[in-house]
């Protein structure tokens, strides 16, 4: 019964997806908005990466809000799993090549991810993707090594410092009599490292915020499973 | 058959498997599975949806300005969206970590019934039977504890 029903509905959802692929046509939509955004961005915002400008710019609060939802995924996260149990058994130490790796990739991905995110406003990358590879040369050492425990105390410090500086550089805004979150500073150079006012000191609160919480929640998920 | 068409069959079919996976899959790790690939699907339809032929990324190198360049808005939107979908995709993991060490199966009928069952116990009535019973998983009252 509970097939049947599960079938008809794959059925009409692949109806429905047919009957909306029928009206699409490829590359034909007109990108208002986006065509609005890159012809005033490079000088409205100044920075040469203009998906920055959007994220960080124009809709810099929604990018606010998505660092609350990830926020709230890592927090419930925790709370879900709890804290291991104390004296809990850990998997062995994994292999030479993994242990070796994990330590000749611990700075190097420390270095792509912090460049990652500094450059986040002239190349491809910024605060997300960075925080991403920032996390993962945190997590990697865990996974060679499933003993060394994660300082969760620090990692929620480094967090909410990220958040709240991120709040307070969108406070700073308002106290000028802008709009919260209007970029502030000299827009500079465009290309230039120093350029686009605060968009970077924005993006670098977002890479050490995402790194910190991704970091914790899989440190978090390695070592309940470790515990059981 | 134009590419226009190949390239968002794979969309769509991306979001169909995922469908595909949440609906008919019993298994929680599966039900997780589906609905990362949804998400992947999605996304990419997102980013197919306003693709233009022949432009170029939307970002300045060396001070010359492309003369057709991508709308950056689904891509900052698909952006936050991957890195979303890594933190549900946790959670959704240790939800299901915790089902598996309360009940020791991720089988969702088994789980479901179990949970029917501690309910009924805790209301103190019986366990009212329903049509859509899984009979298969009725008959095994001694699963892992």
């Amino acid at each position: 019964m509970r097939r049947l029903s599960s079938a008809l509905f794959l059925l009409g959802l692949g109806l429905l997806i047919a009957a909306i692929f029928q009206t699409m046509e490829f590359a034909s939509v007109a990108p208002i908005a986006g065509q609005a955004i890159n012809a005033v961005a490079a000088e409205q915002v100044g920075a040469a990466n203009f998906v920055t400008s959007v994220v960080l710019a124009y809709r810099g609060f929604d990018t606010l809000l998505e660092l609350t939802i990830l926020f709230t995924a890592a927090t419930a996260g925790g709370l879900v799993l709890g804290k291991p149990r104390a004296g809990a058994s850990h998997d062995p130490d994994s292999g030479f090549i993994l242990r070796a790796g994990a330590d000749l990739f611990f700075p190097l991905l420390l270095v792509v991810g912090l460049y990652i995110i500094l450059h986040g406003h002239l190349t491809p990358g910024g605060g997300f993707q960075g925080g991403v590879i920032l996390a993962s040369a945190f997590f990697i050492p865990i996974l060679a090594r499933p003993s060394t425990t994660m300082d969760h105390r620090r990692i929620s410090m480094i967090e909410g410092f990220a958040g709240a500086s991120f709040i307070l550089i969108g406070l700073l805004a308002m106290l000028g009599g802008k709009e919260f979150l209007t970029p502030l500073l000299a827009r500079g150079e465009l290309g230039a490292l120093l350029s686009a006012g605060s968009l970077p000191l924005l993006y670098i609160a977002v890479g050490l915020k995402v790194g910190s919480e991704l970091a914790g929640l899989l440190a978090q998920l390695s070592e309940t499973e470790a515990s059981d | 058959m134009d590419t226009g068409l190949i390239i968002y069959t794979a969309a769509f079919g991306l979001i169909l498997i995922g469908s595909t996976g949440i609906v008919l899959s019993t298994h929680l790790l599966r039900i997780i599975f589906g609905i990362a690939l949804l998400e992947a699907g999605a996304n990419l339809l997102l980013l197919l949806a306003t693709f233009r032929e022949g432009s170029s990324a939307p970002i300045i190198v060396d001070g010359r300005i492309p003369a057709a360049m991508a709308d950056p808005v689904p891509q900052a939107l698909v952006l936050t969206a991957i890195v979303i979908g890594v933190g549900i995709l946790a959670l959704a993991l240790s939800l299901a970590l915790r089902v598996q060490r309360a009940y020791g199966t991720l089988d969702i009928r088994e789980v479901r019934q179990r949970l029917e069952q501690d309910i009924a116990d805790e209301a103190g009535i019986e366990l009212s039977s329903s049509s859509d019973a899984p009979h298969a998983v009725v008959s095994r009252q001694d699963g892992p504890a």
